[in-house]
């Protein structure tokens, strides 16, 4: 084999074909082109006209050209030349692949395994011992460096995930210092970091290293903002050449709880920058619901930002007491909540009818006296379904005597008449300072400035269960803030004003950390983690490499300095972090972060990560053929034979006719869906999962046809991004990991299938290795990912008095290729009753709009041509016992999505019995 | 390649009615006006048979009662008569060539030279129909007739019209002295038959016009390469290597057919023009025009 640059051939001495290309020049050149025949009237004036020239005429030059390219084209086709020759040279000696396995190289994480699946195969033939770490671990401390068998090593390739934080180097390079010598390739993410030159540098010590990169550009969304009122993204890119566009969505759940796409938005990274800012509006209603957004496309914790209460606002009512004076607004009880609040919460001042009919999430009443009795009732009843009292003092408060005699609703203690002042012209002692708050105070940890004093305050009766209420006090013990619960709700009480009558602490920002505490605001930024040192977080929901969201279980408390710090590691991935009342989102990737690609060492070697040999003979065939065409036409043109409009026409017909079939095909087709009952399957792109798919269908719809009055004839495969659907009953709709979530458009067509009665039947095809949840394998992922969009009901596994169980057999199991995985429908009624005397509940009206299974019912039901079936289902009797039910279920689920509940009907006949007379 | 454009009568009947709308009665000019010469519709400046009215005039003793204009005669004492002008016809001869030659085109958007004939000749035929000529196709054993009707016949021939010869040659016929004659053909043929066919018509003392009509790939001759020239019925064949060398020659030659042709014509009194089938008729009609007007000053 010989190579030229990243061509090379396998059979080179068929190149010498090349030397005789001369001599064809030659011979081309010297045979004239045959006589061309022409009628031509005014022969008899050429008669007796001698030839000037004896020469023969000449081929032109261009056409000798296409042709000698066609040969020498053909020539190098048949020399079989191959792109990227792998030109491997056997080694030995331990190898030591190390992968950055970060969000960064999820992106092409599918590449990365199967370069590390190709060089695994090679150390195996070599037998060479092998050592595959994930630079996102720590070293394990007894052998970090583990090198084993290259076969022990690629059954793990696939296990491999990526995670979702980035590698930290210091310990490895430790680590590695303590090996024997070996060679590496190390398997790069691309990102710039710190600690990279070192470990490169502690690696080169023991060998050769040679580096593999995807040259993939990096995407990472940096942050989620709120802006004057707009979603504000910013993203980043690791390579600042060219434009590119790219999608963002945002995710959130609907008000029942179901997780949708809320919005939309299109970014595009300019000519030569990395960043790109977004600006999304979104009500705040909407806004609220957020709980993560994403780039379309990217599968990376790094393009994932998780949303918590920073983007969150909420809205809070402001009740004082009096009309205020104009012109007075540093007195008014109300200007310091204002400004307080007015940058992170939606803040409005109504009466109190209208504050209540708007449900906020929070008031706050400064120095209200008591409300009337039917409005206390009003308010307590907003409290007890969760709202959030908060009032200040006054002198107000004071004088209306509420909440004095005996404890009253709203107020979370009962009240000394009268109050006291201390440290005033009048009185004695000096202005009270705050006493430290304790580790059970919600404000635990908040500094307290040596400014902040209290002159005058509200008291609590020593009531027995004073101290449990009291959050804040004094320094001589009275309570400053004291909060009591109600229902779902919370009342709390500042014993101050909330103006700077009364104290000084309206005017520290101690002020407004200590509303942010109590939940009326939103922390703004991150956690500080001087403020959350201390505190213990626990993950809620922990973000993976691929920047999926997944239940976390089994993780002990973080501390918050270390949250802080993200600082991440297996026992602390990215993810949402809670603590008694608090959430926080901590992602992969914070706003401070930089991406920057990496600056190799001069000398690096690197090695290709898209690998392998590609063969050019097919192309360079395909391109000799064009050539001869060309040829053809050309000389055609040249001997005059091309002007007749025939042969142009026949060309352009030869051309134009593939697509024009295909134009009359689709209509054609949708005359005969029209006409007749289709079964339809969703086509995946993937050519043998649609074969399934259409024998399938075949397969039932020829037992339907048999068994029962439904007729249907050859089924179809649509595409919902272009393909009317209205036209079929049933989609049946396979899933693999391949598929992508349906566009904006085809999910309008969907959700407009599904709202007009048509049934989707939802294949994950693994209840083999999932158990029939379909939660956690990767197919139940693209099938959550596609129903996202879906305007899906509730669903239940399908109860044993669904009519999908009589619909034309008795059933009790729904079986396809494998059995024993439950189904699901959609969810029957809660007042669902069973009427006295019959076996069913009368359940949905209507067709269920989805059916989720996992049992590959398309293989069960498949037929070859002659009617046989074509995949094995279970063994011997028992296995066609089996399939027998799928089509079982099949004809069920047809005459379901035919014939509705017609079934279950059948409840009405004992009345209508009874109203015959019988 | 004997295919000749067939064109149904009434369709070249509507060509050449198109390209005769517009223009004024051809009328020849006759200056010499022998006896012999077969009338045409032209007004003699005196009373005499015609259709045209001339004079009224008294009527004398003599005058037969029946030819006394009564309207006339009532608006007067006296009895008037009404009398004609006197006209008398000329004859014109066509010779338009339907052999194979004319069935050429070099392109599909020109007419073949073949229909460009015929509608030019059926033209002139057509004003001269108005203007009460009498005329006829040579090839036509009857003598030359005048009015529509003999429009109407004539297209009809010209469209069943079709040799199998490669060249025409105009058919001898016996002309009256002094009529008129008009000749289209490609004039390709060969140069040995045609001055005799032509004499035989001079000799009879009858002044025309010569059209030809060629394709403008036989003016310019833009062909080159190894080819085999055919004539249209194949029976004349001529091979070259390199086509392009041969054209200066071959522009002589034609140069020299037009320059006999004109040489001819002026020798004996006739006009010549030469037409191709990518200009537009209409020059050719006004030319022909004005020919048959000149010829016999």
């Amino acid at each position: 084999m010989i190579t030229l640059g990243p061509i090379g051939f396998l059979a080179p001495w068929l190149l010498a074909g090349l030397s005789i290309l001369p001599l064809l020049w030659w011979l081309l050149r010297a045979i004239p082109p045959a006589p061309l025949r022409r009628r031509f009237p005014a022969v008899l004036l050429l008669l007796g006209l001698e030839d000037k020239e004896t020469s023969p005429d000449r081929t032109p030059w261009w056409l000798l050209l296409l042709r000698m390219l066609a040969v020498s084209t053909a020539i190098i086709a048949f020399a079989r030349p191959v792109l990227n020759p792998t030109d491997r040279i056997p080694r030995h000696g331990p190898l030591l692949i190390a992968m950055d396995s970060s969000w960064a190289s999820a992106q092409s994480w599918a590449t990365r395994q199967a370069k590390l699946a190709e060089v695994l195969q090679y150390a195996s033939q070599d037998g060479r011992p092998v050592a595959v770490v994930r630079l996102t671990d720590k070293p394990t401390a007894d052998a970090p460096l583990a090198f084993a068998d290259a076969e022990t090593a690629t059954a793990r390739v696939d296990g491999l995930q990526p995670n979702a934080w980035s590698p930290d180097y210091a310990p490895w390079v430790a680590a590695v210092a303590q090996a024997e010598p070996f060679e590496t390739l190390w398997i790069s993410d691309g990102l710039a970091r710190a600690g990279r030159a070192e470990f490169y540098k502690a690696l080169s010590e023991k060998g050769a290293v040679s580096v593999s990169e995807t040259g993939t550009v990096v995407l990472v969304l940096k942050s989620v903002t709120i802006n004057d009122g707009m979603l504000a993204f910013s993203a980043a890119r690791s390579s600042d050449s060219g434009e590119r566009r790219f999608k963002l969505f945002v995710e959130g759940t609907d008000p029942t709880g179901i997780a949708r796409v809320l919005a939309r938005a299109d970014g595009a990274f300019e000519e030569g920058a990395t960043e790109a800012e977004i600006h999304l509006e979104l009500q705040s209603e909407l806004r609220n619901r957020v709980t993560r957004v994403a780039i379309d496309g990217i599968r990376s914790a790094g393009a994932v930002q998780l949303a918590d209460d920073a983007i969150r606002h909420r809205s809070v009512a402001l009740l004082g007491g009096v009309r205020e004076q104009e012109g007075a607004a540093l007195v008014s009880p109300l200007h310091f909540l204002r400004k307080a609040l007015a940058p992170t919460a939606d803040l409005f001042e109504a009466n109190l009818a209208d504050t209540l009919q708007s449900s906020p999430d929070v008031i706050v009443m400064a120095d209200v006296a008591g409300p009337g009795e039917a409005e206390t009732q009003e308010i307590v009843t907003w409290v007890e379904q969760g709202g959030h009292l908060v009032r200040f003092a006054g002198p107000r408060l004071v004088s209306s005597g509420i909440g004095q005699r005996e404890e009253h609703p709203l107020l979370p203690v009962r009240l000394r008449p009268g109050g006291r002042s201390v440290g005033g012209a009048m009185s004695w002692g000096a202005p009270k300072m705050i006493e430290p708050f304790g580790p059970g105070s919600p404000f635990f940890g908040l500094k307290i400035p040596a400014d902040v004093a209290v002159i005058s305050q509200v008291v609590a009766q020593p009531d027995p269960d004073l101290a449990a209420r009291v959050l804040a006090s004094l320094a001589d013990g009275t309570p400053l803030v004291t909060a009591k619960d109600l229902g779902n709700g919370r009342v709390t009480l500042f014993h101050v004003t909330a103006n700077a009558d009364w104290s000084t602490l309206p005017l520290s920002g101690l002020f407004v950390q200590m509303l942010e505490r109590l939940v009326i605001l939103s922390p703004a930024g991150g956690p500080d983690a001087a403020e959350i040192a201390d505190t213990t977080w626990v993950p809620e929901k922990t973000l993976d490499g691929f920047g999926v969201l997944r239940p976390a279980a089994g993780f002990a408390g973080v501390d918050g300095a270390r949250l802080a710090a993200r600082d991440f590691g297996a026992d602390m991935p990215p993810g949402i972090y809670a603590d008694e009342n608090r959430r926080v989102a901590v992602n992969a990737v914070d706003a401070d972060t930089r991406i920057a690609p990496v600056s190799w060492p001069g000398g690096t070697a690197f090695v290709a990560m898209t690998p392998a040999e590609q063969p050019l003979q097919s192309w360079l065939l395909r391109a000799v053929l064009i050539l001869l065409a060309a040829d053809v036409i050309a000389t055609l043109w040249i001997g005059g034979h091309l002007r007749s409009r025939g042969v142009v026409a026949g060309l352009a017909l030869a051309f134009a006719l593939a697509p024009m079939n295909a134009q009359a095909q689709a209509e054609k087709d949708i005359l005969r869906a029209a006409n007749n009952t289709v079964l339809a399957y969703v086509l995946t792109g993937d050519p043998a999962l649609d074969e399934i798919s259409d024998t399938g269908l075949t397969g039932l719809s020829a037992e339907l046809y048999r068994r029962t009055s439904i007729e249907p004839i050859t089924p179809v495969g649509v595409d919902a991004e272009t393909d009317e659907l209205s036209l079929y009953p049933f989609l049946y709709w396979p899933i693999s990991d391949t598929q992508s979530p349906p566009g904006a458009k085809a999910v309008a067509r969907i959700n407009a299938f599904l709202r007009g009665g048509g049934m989707i039947l939802f294949d994950t095809r693994d209840s083999n290795i999932s158990g029939g949840s379909g939660a956690g394998t990767p197919n139940g992922r693209v099938l959550q990912s596609i129903t996202r969009q879906l305007d899906i009901p509730p669903l239940e596994p399908v109860p044993h008095d669904h009519v999908l169980t009589r619909a034309f057999y008795l059933l009790q199991d729904f079986p396809g290729r494998y059995a024993n995985a439950p189904v699901w429908v959609e969810a029957a009624p809660p007042n669902a009753e069973r009427i006295e005397g019959m076996p069913f509940r009368n359940l949905n009206d209507g067709v269920t709009p989805v059916v989720i299974g996992g049992n590959d019912w398309a293989s069960a039901w498949a037929i070859d041509e002659s009617g046989r079936p074509i995949y094995p289902v279970g063994r011997g009797s028992a296995g066609e016992r089996r399939r027998e039910f799928a089509f079982r279920f099949g004809v069920n689920l047809i005459m379901h999505v035919m014939t509705g509940n017609y079934k279950s009907d059948q409840v009405h006949v004992p009345a209508l019995l009874d109203r015959l007379g019988q | 390649m004997t295919r000749l454009i067939a064109l149904a009568p009434a369709a070249l009947r509507a060509e050449a009615e198109a390209q005769a709308a517009g223009f004024p009665g051809l009328l020849a000019q006759a200056s010499r006006l022998a006896a012999t010469l077969s009338p045409g519709a032209h007004g003699r400046r005196r009373a005499g048979p015609g259709d045209q009215f001339w004079q009224y005039r008294p009527a004398v003793a003599g005058d037969a009662r029946q030819r006394i204009d009564w309207r006339r005669s009532a608006g007067a004492d006296s009895h008037f008569v009404r009398q004609m002008e006197w006209q008398n016809r000329k004859a014109v001869h066509f010779w338009i060539d339907s052999s194979a030659s004319m069935a050429y085109r070099s392109s599909d958007k020109l007419p073949a030279k073949g229909v460009r004939t015929r509608v030019l000749g059926l033209a002139i035929a057509i004003l001269l129909a108005r203007a009460g000529e009498s005329f006829g196709l040579m090839q036509d054993p009857e003598p030359p007739r005048s009015g529509r009707g003999q429009v109407t016949r004539m297209a009809m021939r010209l469209a069943a019209a079709g040799e199998r010869d490669d060249y025409g040659v105009p058919p001898g016929k016996d002309m009256t002295t002094g009529s008129r004659a008009v000749f289209i053909s490609d004039f390709l043929g060969d140069w040995n038959r045609l001055p005799a066919a032509l004499g035989q018509s001079a000799a009879q003392r009858v002044q025309g016009c010569l059209i030809q009509v060629l394709d403008p790939a036989e003016e310019a001759f833009p062909f080159d390469g190894r080819t085999i020239f055919e004539s249209m019925t194949g029976a004349v064949r001529f091979e070259t290597r390199r086509a392009g060398t041969l054209r200066d020659d071959y522009l002589k030659r034609l140069a020299a057919r037009k320059d006999a042709l004109r040489q001819f014509a002026r020798k004996t009194g006739w006009i010549f023009m030469t037409h191709h089938t990518d200009r537009p008729t209409r020059p050719a009609l006004m030319w022909a025009y004005n020919a048959l007007s000149k010829v016999s000053l």
